[in-house]
Formats: C-alpha cells, structure tokens, sequence
C-alpha cells in the first residue's frame, strides 16, 4: 500500500491537482444537469458546442490570469487589468474607426469594410498603451515603493476614465472584418484567440521555467529583502512582471473588441480583474506571493469560466450568476487555507495510522 | 520641542486635504457663481451622504489593516431588498429598516470570521463578498423596484431648514451622515474599542501580546462597516426611491479613495475619522467643479479622482519611508549595495 500512499501525496500537493479537482467536479456536474453540455459538433467548418465556447471566451480570462500569476507571484496584485483591457479596446478601435471618435460622420461611411490606419499599427499602438500603463503600475509599485493593490488602484479608477478621453465618451463600433478574425476566427476548426493564448502561454512559459527569471519572481515572492540581498534586482523584476501584466492585458483588450466588434469605456473588461485574481488563486498561487504555476492558473481561468457558462446554460440570468461564482470560490479559498489543510492532513494521518 | 514637531507630522496627511479642499473650494468661489450660495456647499453633504457613511466604516476596516471591497455591492443589496420587502410583502419599514441594519452587520461579520478564522486575506474574502451580494441582487429583482412607501416619501422630500441661513437646508441622509461621523469620531478617539482597532492595525503581534482580544475586534470591524454600508443603502434608496442591483457601482473605490485622501494610511494603525469627511469632501468638490464646469465630461472626475489618490498615496509613502529610514540603522544601509539589472543574469 506504501507506494500508491506516496503517488497520492505527490499527487495531493501538485499545483494542478486542486484546479483540476474544481474542473472536474464542475464537469461532473454538467454531465447530470446540463443537457447537451458535452455535445461538439462542426458549424461552417469549426467547432462548436459549449465546451468550445467556454475555451473561446475563457481566453480573455486565460491570458489575463497568466500576466497576474507573475504579479501575485512577487507578493503584488494588478486591479488594473480592466481598466487596461478597455484602454487598448479603446485604441484599437479609435484607430480602425475613420471618424477618430472626434466628430460623427455619415453611418454609410461608418460601416465600410475598411481600417483608417494599418492592421498592425493598430494592434501596435493597443500593445504599446497597454504595456505603458503596465509599466506605469511597476514603476509605482518598484519606485514609488507604493503598495501594489493600492497602485494599481489608481490606475483602476482613472484608467476608465482615460479609456473614455481616447474614445471621447462613445461606444465605437468597427466594421474591418481582417480585425474582427482576431476574435471572433476559427483556425483548425478551434477558435483563433486560442492560439494567441497558448502562443502566449508559450512566451511566458519560456521566460519563467527555461530562464531564471521564474526563480527570481517566486524568491522575490517569498523574501524580496533577502532575494534582494542575494544579488537579484527586486525592483526590476517587479517592473517586468507588471509591464507582462499589462501587455497581456493588452492583447486581451484586443481580442475583447475584435469579438464584440466594438469597444465600451465603461463596460469593457469589467470586473474582469476579479476574475483574474481568483483565477490565480484557484490556480493555487499564494495572494502573498512565492511558488506560481502558469499552467494551473490556466485551469483556474477555464474553471472560471465554465462556472459561468454552466450557469448561462442553466438559465440563470448573467447578472445573478456572480454570486454561485462567489460561493465556489470562497470554498476553493477555504479549501486552500491552511486551517483546512492542518485538519485535512491530521484525518489522512490518523487513516494510515488505522490501516 | 520635539514632542510639538511630531504632532505636526501626525496630521500632515490630514492637513493637506484640508487644504486642498480649501483652494479647490476658493477657486471654485471665484469661478462659478452657482457655488457662492450656502446651499452649495450643503449640497455636498446631501449629494454625498451615502458616501460619507460607508466611508467611516472604512476607515474603521483600513485602520484595523483591513480592507472591504463588498460595500458597493451591499449598498445595492439593501436597496433591492428593502424595496422588495416594502413593495411585495407590504411590510412597515420601521421593521424593515432595522432588518436591513441587522442583515448588513451580519454579512459584514460572516466576511470578518471567514478572514479571521481562515486567515485568509480581506482582499480576497470581501472580493467574494462583492460579487455574492451584486448577485442576490438580481436573484431578488432584475429590473429597478420603485418605492412607493408613504414614510419613504416623506423622508426623501424632508428638509431641514438651517438656522441663520435663508434656503439653506440639508436633507435627512446628510443629518444621518453627520451624526454617524460624530459618533464615529467618538467611537475611534474616545474609546477602548477604539484605540483597540488602531492598536490591532498597527501591529497585530503587539495587540496580541498586549491582551487585546484581536480576533473579536477584526470580526467586528467588519460588522461595523457592513452595518454603515447597510445604511448608507438606506440613505441611498431613500433619495432615489428604488432599488437595483446595479445601483452605486464602484462606490467601494469611492470609499478607498476619499479615506486614502483623508489622510488614513493604507497600512493600518494611523489616521482620523475627521480626514474622511475631507476626502469624501474633496471628491464631491471635485464632482461638483466639472458639473459647473460644463464642458469637461463627466469621466475627468474619475482622472482627477485617481489622481488625487496617487498624490495622497505619495505623500503617505514619503510620510512612512522617511519614518522608516529613521528606524533603520546606517549600518544596514551601508552594507545593502544596489545591484543592476537581473535581466543581464536571467
């Protein structure tokens, strides 16, 4: 019994197992009370089925949550990632739309399939707004030596607020179908963001895992004065993990835009942060930094997410959903806290110490 | 000597909002004729009340170094539900009202025992308590409920006429508001519990070691802000005389700012009560300034508002490092040497 005893306690203390427990048990849930949840069929050339959408729309929230893994992972947090998110909606789409959002022009000019700037200027400028208010955020946290949850939360409120000024208070719409493939297109027949997300997942996973840089983000974590005494720049790792929060935040706001083919200031990636945050912490990164894993954050965020595609297709309205997402993770939380852990491991004990 | 320079340094932060909110509102006398009336002045109290309200039970949360995202949320909650109850199921709301009370304190109190007993972040819980409440809210009702309550009424077109000035009144919520700062200031300054809940903000271990029953008082601080934040829904309701779920979105940001702005440090165990009625001052002047402005748009209040904050923050944390350096030993500082760049070793 000795060996399985041993393969179940790795198992246990792996980052992915509670992740994967929580999708599980939420899959397991669909299979008797959802119909129709697992059915995938082929619809003009691509699949589609719930699982599909939950990946589809999961990916905002995917790629969200692998810029916040970092952030947490140094001990901080990023509630700007909304605001961010609507701040590179808002450029994207400013760009692409002819009337500059400056004065209302003729609608059959408006709906003409075409950008006013180039594809890849657009996206660009987006990137590169997005990962200035990133840098924004790590240069308060590193230099200001502000307190991360409340940095961030500057830009949260004004970000807003700014995202409006660049779209002069309207709702833009776009009509520049090459823009909307970044959202809403198929490639293999599997939804297009999806190869964003692991392209970035990719990225990221290279910078954490095949350098150092990971090593110095979980020892910034855990002591950031004794990583800093042992020769790491706390300061710039901070900075860099920020600045990724933001750029991912970017392409999030990108795809965001590309598949509702407009861009709200005031709507735009709302409380898409929150979202982020628990997804992280579902993904078992520690709120006080330390150990991350990228890819049990990606859990985390497809946990998430099928939470509220479960819901939607159970009828409950979208609004109302937020409070089962509340109690599923206020009992992922409880699960993880240590309290649990110290009566959990006391039961397993006293079971080996019976058989 | 140096005792008198340290109370001085004890209420820059305060000091300055006060200040700002003087020049801001020196300039806003000068500028606008609309603001020259008492009546102006008052209508930040009345336009504000709400925010008053939840701002102290903040800033009770913030000074135990805590921190409650869920008010917002639990402002709309009440509103939903008392509407509910007095529209649907006919109920007094003198029975309603104390219900709302009695609900509030105890949601505050479940969030405040998940983070003590748990231990887990205040962040992180009252997150959870957020989304929880906004959700009920559209459990309860999807659309807007109207109240159509005769003491309701009469409460939301009461008036109090001030003495002294001619048409210069103040509605009941702000009278609601300002008695909660009183007592909140006696509470925070002249009590036990109070001088407890800076004590536990300051140092945890400390109060622990001091005797101080830390876990009750964490508890309920928490009880105490979901108690003003239920009744700065009933104030909320009152002046709008409906109930939604959507109501007063993003308020808990509000409530952080103007207490950060009132000078109350994020870290816990220093700041007044008095500076929140400042910070939430500063950000209705602020409100007010670009409405008779005219021409800048409504969303410059969320930059300025941000804005401020970062100044505040900034001026917290020149307040608090150079307190620090103090403390810390020249020794240590000689011996950290700074090292370049990691990106050239990863």
């Amino acid at each position: 019994m000795r060996p399985t005893n041993i393969s179940w306690q790795r198992l246990r203390d792996s980052q992915l197992f509670w992740p994967l427990l929580a999708l599980a048990l939420i899959m397991l849930f669909n299979v008797f009370f959802t119909p129709g949840f697992y059915n995938v069929e082929i619809k003009d050339g691509h699949l589609s089925g719930f699982l599909i959408d939950i990946l589809n729309r999961g990916s905002i929230l995917m790629l969200l949550a692998l810029g916040m893994t970092m952030v947490i992972a140094t001990g901080g947090v990023d509630l700007s990632v909304g605001a961010v998110v609507a701040i590179s909606a808002a450029t994207a789409t400013v760009l692409i739309n002819p009337a500059l959002a400056k004065q209302l022009i003729s609608s059959e000019e408006l709906i003409k399939d075409v950008t006013y700037t180039p594809l890849w200027l657009c996206i660009l400028t987006a990137l590169l707004a997005a990962t200035l208010c990133g840098l924004w955020n790590g240069f308060l946290v590193s230099r200001g030596k502000i307190e991360p949850m409340v940095a961030t939360l500057v830009l949260m409120v004004a970000g807003r607020g700014i995202a409006q000024l660049i779209s002069n208070g309207q709702i833009i719409t776009v009509y520049y179908s090459p823009y909307f493939f970044i959202g809403n297109g198929y490639l293999l027949g599997l939804p297009f963001p999806l190869f964003i997300v692991a392209f970035i997942y990719f990225l990221t996973w290279l910078l954490a895992r095949r350098t150092a840089f990971g090593m110095f983000v979980e020892s910034v974590g855990i002591n950031a004065r004794s990583s800093f005494l042992s020769g790491i720049s706390a300061k710039n790792i901070k900075l860099i993990v920020y600045t990724i929060s933001g750029f991912c935040a970017g392409i999030a706001g990108i795809i965001y835009s590309s598949n509702v083919k407009s861009a709200d200031a005031n709507n735009a990636g709302l409380n898409l942060e929150l979202d982020a945050i628990l997804a992280v912490v579902i993904g078992g990164t520690l709120m006080t930094g330390g150990r991350f894993s990228l890819l049990a954050s990606l859990i985390g965020a497809l946990v998430i997410q099928s939470t509220t595609t479960t819901m939607y297709a159970l009828g409950v309205p979208a609004m109302a959903a937020s409070t089962i997402k509340a109690l599923v993770v206020l009992i992922v939380i409880l699960l993880y806290s240590d309290q649990t852990k110290v009566v959990l491991g006391r039961l397993f004990e006293r079971e080996r110490a019976g058989t | 000597m140096t005792t008198k320079l340290k109370i001085n340094r004890k209420f820059v932060p305060v000091l300055t909002t006060i200040g700002v909110f003087l020049v801001l509102y020196f300039y806003g006398f000068l500028q606008y004729k609309g603001m020259r009336t008492p009546q102006a002045f008052l209508n930040l109290f009345v336009n504000n009340a709400f925010l008053l309200i939840t701002s102290i039970g903040m800033t009770f949360v913030i000074l135990s170094k805590g921190i409650d995202l869920s008010v917002g949320a639990m402002i709309a909650l009440t509103s939903v539900t008392s509407a509910a109850l007095l529209e649907r199921t006919g109920l007094s709301p003198l029975i309603v009202i104390p219900l709302m009370l009695l609900m509030g304190t105890l949601f505050g109190a479940t969030m405040g025992m998940i983070i003590h007993v748990f231990k887990v972040q205040p962040f992180i819980v009252t997150l959870a308590g957020m989304f929880f409440a906004r959700g009920m809210c559209f459990f309860i009702s999807l659309n807007a409920i109207p109240i159509r309550d005769p003491l309701y009424r009469t409460m939301a077109l009461y008036r109090l006429q001030l003495p002294f000035f001619e048409r210069a009144f103040i509605s009941l919520g702000a009278v609601t508001a300002l008695i909660v700062l009183i007592v909140g200031m006696y509470v925070a300054h002249f009590t036990r519990y109070g001088r407890s809940v800076y004590a536990v903000g300051g140092s945890e271990q400390s109060a622990l070691l001091m005797g101080l029953p830390v876990g009750r008082i964490k508890i309920s601080v928490y009880a105490l802000n979901g108690f003003c934040s239920a009744l700065a829904g009933i104030v909320f309701s009152v002046s709008l005389l409906s109930g939604h779920g959507l109501y007063a979105t993003s308020v808990e940001l509000d409530a952080i700012a103007s207490v950060v702005i009132g000078g109350t440090l994020l870290t816990g165990g220093q700041g007044y009560v008095f500076g929140t009625l400042f910070g939430v001052l500063v950000t209705g002047l602020i409100q007010m300034l670009i409405q008779f402005n005219g021409e800048l748009s409504s969303w410059w209040t969320r930059i300025a508002v941000g804005a401020l904050t970062l100044i505040f923050i900034g001026v917290q944390s020149l307040f608090v490092s150079s307190r620090k350096r103090r403390a810390i030993t020249k020794q240590t500082v000689k011996e950290t040497i700074p090292i370049r760049s990691a990106e050239g070793l990863a």
